[in-house]
């Protein structure tokens, strides 16, 4: 049913007291539950979700000519679908822009961060190199869509294994071998958003809070010897950020990161 | 029902010849749709949503006299080793075609004109027979949605191995060559009475052949039709089978 | 039948000509069989089955909550969480309304606790002439399955009122399965949330009032006892349809 206004009226009127329907705390987020190795065609893949959020990623890995900028660095393409398996407002057919605009947003959040070394997927120095697909399905939407998918790609990444490559026929064998792909774990970057809510702003969001925030800010963060690091950032909807709001959000995640960061590293890197 | 002149004399995973994979079943996995459901047999899983009646978009789409069925079926890109793009494929809208006739046997929507019933199906892995797993578990995802059915419909992918008839095939068996090569023959049938909602083969067959690979279907489809009923009656519970 | 079981479209429910075959059950020569997945119910000679799920089916009398999701020159649309929305017309609404007044009246997003007076299936017509129904002010809205809302209400509304006696709320069912619950303190609403969860979890266990009446106490330190909630008069909350306790 669409989002009446006493109901919205109602959730900001309890989020200014710094309470939620759900209990939580406004920084607070639900729990987490990942499965490992949700498809054995896939070199990595997990199941992760939050809450009720669900969300599914897989790595597939493929040989390809380098782009001419980078002769010897491997490449990274990443997709995601928000279906209408996940949600009743979710279309059959053409990918939302919300997808799009998520799918690029993960994106950039890996590849600036330096995470993915990528002179380390280098077959043939011009002629040929690794292309790591990381393809992201939404299951279930109960909010939050945007950090679950970009945690689920994360831990299908740092738990993929490079197929067997056979140099002499120069092709890509069905079997896996033990090695994971080149990633340098203290570069790594999570994702996370930020709703403004009334006056407030809160972490994961439930449906409900995301379907009435005014905007959301994601953002995906590293650890730099102890500092944040920020190496992507997306302002989504239309509402817009003061100066006093901008702020706050970054007061927050400062507050929010170490703890966050721990736990991300937690459910990676296992 | 091996012939002695047939190439294929056991199966590679020690099966007997009318022997399914290991079934799971489990209703309930997708808490924000209508229906919902897993069906795995062996290596090969299927997750099916169900999302209505509702409101059809787009308009022109409307039956005025009765809701209609739609049935989107897509396969995960890391589902099988060579990655499929993510979306639908001509393939998997074929696949979404008669299987929607399939359901469209049993549903009865005579009470929700201009509306819609949207059947998702996604797999996540696969090894051979997506769209029999797809179809156990929509008909699994359907019922439990509260949609109006008359019965159950329940699907088996019936091989022809050579001169062998197999029920379940796996990819491995999808990929013989000898002799007659693999003949794959995905049927799936009515619980109650026992009609053939669908039905497609690909390969070659003699008419005798193609009764006993029915009579096959039959048998396997009772004991899947058990495991769906189990699994309905007992939600959000892990049947094994 | 004792325990009521699941069934499942296409089982044989129970064998023998003198039953009669009702809401979600067809006879098949001896057998009565289940057009539906839900609990097999017999009572008299008289099978059926008691939907477990399914979208909400609206029927005349029914009294829906839904929110204007349109506004024409001739009314508003409803959107309740059915298979179609519902129309209210500008001349079901208890006082006149101007062209151009409408919004003013009822505007996009607002909510609507209003009777169904009419519906072919196709067309479902509302009306908030009656008193008690009209614009909804204040609270929150729960959504719940609505093939539990005779649960929600109990047996003569002896359920939803031990949960008003319990939290202090105001509340409405809607028969769409959308309840509202308002009070002056967001906490006793929240607090009507989680027993009307609850409920809707234990729904088909048996001695259902007597484990609310133990979680009530358990979660909020109340003992509070059904049979001694005085059912109050407000006719707001006399729901129509089926109670079945």
């Amino acid at each position: 049913m669409s989002m009446p206004t006493l109901q919205k009226r109602r959730i900001i009127e309890y989020i200014k007291q710094g309470k939620r329907f759900d209990g939580r705390k406004l920084d607070q987020f639900r729990d987490f539950e990942v499965q490992l190795g949700i498809s054995e065609n896939a070199e990595g893949s997990c199941s992760v979700k939050l809450g009720k959020t669900e969300v599914y990623a897989g790595v597939k890995m493929s040989t390809i000519e380098p782009y001419p900028d980078g002769p010897n660095e491997g490449t990274l393409s990443v997709t995601l679908e928000l279906g209408a398996m996940a949600d009743n407002d979710f279309d059959l057919g053409a990918p939302r822009i919300e997808a799009v605009e998520m799918a690029r947003v993960i994106d950039r959040g890996i590849r600036e961060s330096g995470i993915i070394d990528w002179e380390k997927l280098c077959i043939k120095s011009g002629e040929k190199v690794w292309q790591i697909s990381l393809d992201i399905y939404a299951v279930n939407n109960d909010g939050n869509l945007f950090d679950v998918a970009a945690l689920a790609g994360l831990i299908a990444l740092a738990h993929a294994k490079f197929p067997v490559y056979n140099e002499k026929e120069g092709k890509v064998e069905h079997e896996l071998t033990n090695t994971p792909l080149p990633l340098k774990k203290e570069k790594m970057s999570f994702n996370l958003t930020v709703h403004k809510v009334g006056d407030s702003f809160v972490l994961d969001p439930s449906l409900e809070e995301e379907e009435i925030s005014d905007y959301r800010l994601g953002m995906a963060l590293a650890d730099n010897d102890g500092e944040v690091r920020i190496t992507a950032m997306q302002k989504g909807k239309e509402g817009g950020i003061s100066e006093s709001d901008m702020e706050s959000i970054l007061k927050l995640v400062e507050d929010s990161f170490k703890g966050l960061h721990k736990k991300v590293t937690e459910m990676v890197w296992k | 029902m091996a012939k002695t002149e047939s190439a294929y004399k056991k199966r590679s995973d020690g099966r007997k010849f009318d022997e399914l994979r290991p079934i799971s079943a489990k209703v309930g996995v997708v808490p924000s749709a209508d229906g919902s459901a897993i069906y795995q047999s062996g290596k090969t899983r299927a997750l099916a949503v169900v999302r209505g009646p509702r409101i059809l978009h787009p308009k022109h789409m409307e039956n005025p006299e009765k809701g209609i069925l739609r049935f989107t079926y897509q396969m995960m890109s890391f589902s099988v080793w060579d990655r499929i793009k993510p979306g639908t494929s001509r393939r998997g809208q074929e696949i979404g075609k008669v299987s929607e006739w399939a359901l469209n046997e049993i549903v009865d929507l005579d009470a929700f004109p201009n509306s819609v019933v949207d059947v998702i199906v996604q797999i996540p892995q696969a090894d051979a027979g997506t769209r029999v797993a797809g179809l156990n578990a929509a008909a699994m995802a359907l019922a439990q949605a509260g949609v109006p059915m008359k019965e159950m419909v329940s699907a088996v992918a019936v091989g022809k191995m050579d001169r062998t008839l197999v029920a379940d095939v796996d990819k491995e068996e999808e990929d013989f060559e000898e002799g007659e090569g693999a003949t794959d023959i995905p049927v799936c049938l009515t619980s109650r009475t026992k009609k053939i909602a669908l039905l497609q083969l690909d390969g070659k067959i003699s008419i005798p052949e193609l009764k006993e690979a029915i009579s096959m279907a039959k048998k396997a489809c009772a004991k899947i039709n058990e495991i769906q009923m189990k699994a309905l009656k007992e939600p959000g519970k892990e049947i094994k089978g | 039948m004792e325990e009521r079981k699941i069934v499942v479209p296409g089982e044989t429910i129970i064998q023998g000509d003198e039953f009669l075959p009702g809401d979600g059950t067809r006879r098949e020569e001896k057998d009565i069989v289940a057009c539906r997945y839900g609990l097999a119910d017999l009572s008299d000679r008289l099978v059926r089955v008691i939907p477990l799920s399914g979208v909400y089916v609206p029927r005349r009398g029914n009294v829906i909550i839904g929110t204007i999701v349109g506004v024409t020159f001739k009314g508003w649309l409803v959107d309740f969480g059915s298979h179609q929305n519902g129309f209210l017309n500008v001349a079901e609404v208890p006082r006149y309304i101007g062209k151009g007044e409408l919004r003013d009246f009822l505007d996009f997003g607002d909510v609507v606790c209003a009777k169904v007076f009419s519906t072919d299936g196709n067309n479902i017509d509302l009306s908030i002439k009656l008193r008690g129904f009209g614009k909804v002010e204040g609270g929150q809205l729960i959504q719940v399955n609505p093939n539990k809302v005779p649960r929600v209400i109990g047996k003569e509304g002896s359920m939803v009122n031990l949960i008003k006696e319990a939290t202090g709320c105001d509340i409405t069912v809607g028969q769409n399965g959308v309840v509202w619950v308002g009070s002056e303190k967001i906490e006793n609403e929240l607090a009507a949330r989680k027993i009307i969860e609850f409920i809707c979890e234990n729904s088909f266990v048996a001695g259902l009032t007597e484990k609310v009446e133990n979680f009530i106490e358990k979660e909020f330190g109340k003992k509070i006892k059904s049979r001694d909630v005085q059912p109050q008069s407000e006719e707001k909350e006399e729901p129509m349809g089926e109670v079945d306790a």
